[in-house]
């Protein structure tokens, strides 16, 4: 579980070291998705293609450096509810996407 | 469990059950982040209905937005400090950190509470488009969550300036507000990508 064994350790709430990786990590992941952005190196598709992949991989690191989350028997519950909210999320972001872009073709709304 | 922490209470030693409040707490995370994928799913099909409004493209700045996205990346770190010096004992620590924490987190307040007046007074409020709409619920409501998790902030601090000692209680709060604050900061990142920096490439 987060944070909650061996609350005098030191590795299962996180280090100032890794709390650092993380930040610089992240810090890099974000000035790559505005400097894209700013700077107009990719347009179009390929852009919103890079910025979601950099969103992705900056979710993880902060899952992993901010939030501990880790694959260990004491987190198996909550990587459990994770991977069920996962599946629940991308089921109604994608859902919902398809099944108002049919409405809007059906409806000849666009 | 946290239990295992130096200071366990005396008469709950022999025989305590170890504390689930930090798995229900994130639970409640997770609930919380099927409220925020419903509120992005909105935004994501009302984005382009602008009613012969005002567009992403027209009113988002994106150095506005890189501010508070640095100002928010950087209070994540910093409760992390806040923690680091909770689990060693070390109040003083924790406190300095926190404070710092509580400043960056009213600073993004003002920022994004700046920015909203200023869409609002050039008529770009949410009853403008569909757009609008849903662009003011999903981003309000992090910065309602933000706003929350300063008054627990506060509580918090106040509770460890009136014991003594950190409690493993203590510990427990702090740990909660901590995924709490770190989680605001995931949702902020498919904010800024999706919502500012998708409207206007």
């Amino acid at each position: 579980m987060d944070h909650s064994h061996t609350a005098n350790s030191g590795e299962s709430h996180g280090s100032a070291g890794g709390y650092t990786a993380g930040f610089i990590l992240s810090v890099l992941l974000t000035a790559a998705a505005f400097g894209l952005v700013m700077t107009g190196t990719l347009t179009g598709h390929s852009a919103l293609l890079a910025i979601s992949g950099l969103a992705f991989v900056q979710i993880i690191v902060h899952l992993v450096f901010f939030l501990h989350m880790k694959a260990s028997q004491e987190q198996k519950w909550n990587v459990l509810a994770f991977g069920f909210t996962v599946l629940t999320v991308v089921i109604v972001i994608i859902g919902t996407l398809w099944v108002m872009h049919n409405v809007s073709m059906n409806m000849m709304s666009r | 469990m946290l239990q295992k922490a130096i200071v366990a209470e005396p008469h709950h030693a022999a025989d305590h059950v170890p504390s689930h409040s930090v798995f229900g707490f994130w639970l409640y995370l997770m609930t919380d982040c099927v409220v925020f994928a419903s509120l992005f799913a909105v935004f994501a099909v009302m984005s382009n209905q602008f009613a012969g409004g005002p567009s992403g493209k027209d009113l988002f700045e994106i150095p506005g937005v890189a501010l508070e996205t640095a100002v928010l990346l950087l209070s994540s770190i910093t409760y992390g400090f806040a923690m680091i010096g909770a689990h060693k004992g070390k109040k003083g620590v924790l406190l300095g950190w926190l404070g710092v924490t509580f400043v960056l987190g009213a600073t993004f307040l003002v920022l994004e509470m700046r920015e909203f007046s200023h869409l609002i007074s050039i008529g770009a409020g949410p009853d403008r488009s569909a757009f609008l709409s849903s662009f003011f619920t999903l981003v309000g409501t992090h910065g309602l969550h933000v706003t929350v998790g300063l008054l627990w902030m506060i509580v918090l601090v106040i509770q460890v300036l009136r014991s003594p000692d950190l409690t493993e209680q203590d510990l427990r709060r702090l740990t909660c507000l901590s995924l709490f604050w770190h989680f605001l900061d995931i949702i902020w990142i498919g904010v800024f990508t999706f919502v500012y920096l998708a409207s206007v490439i």
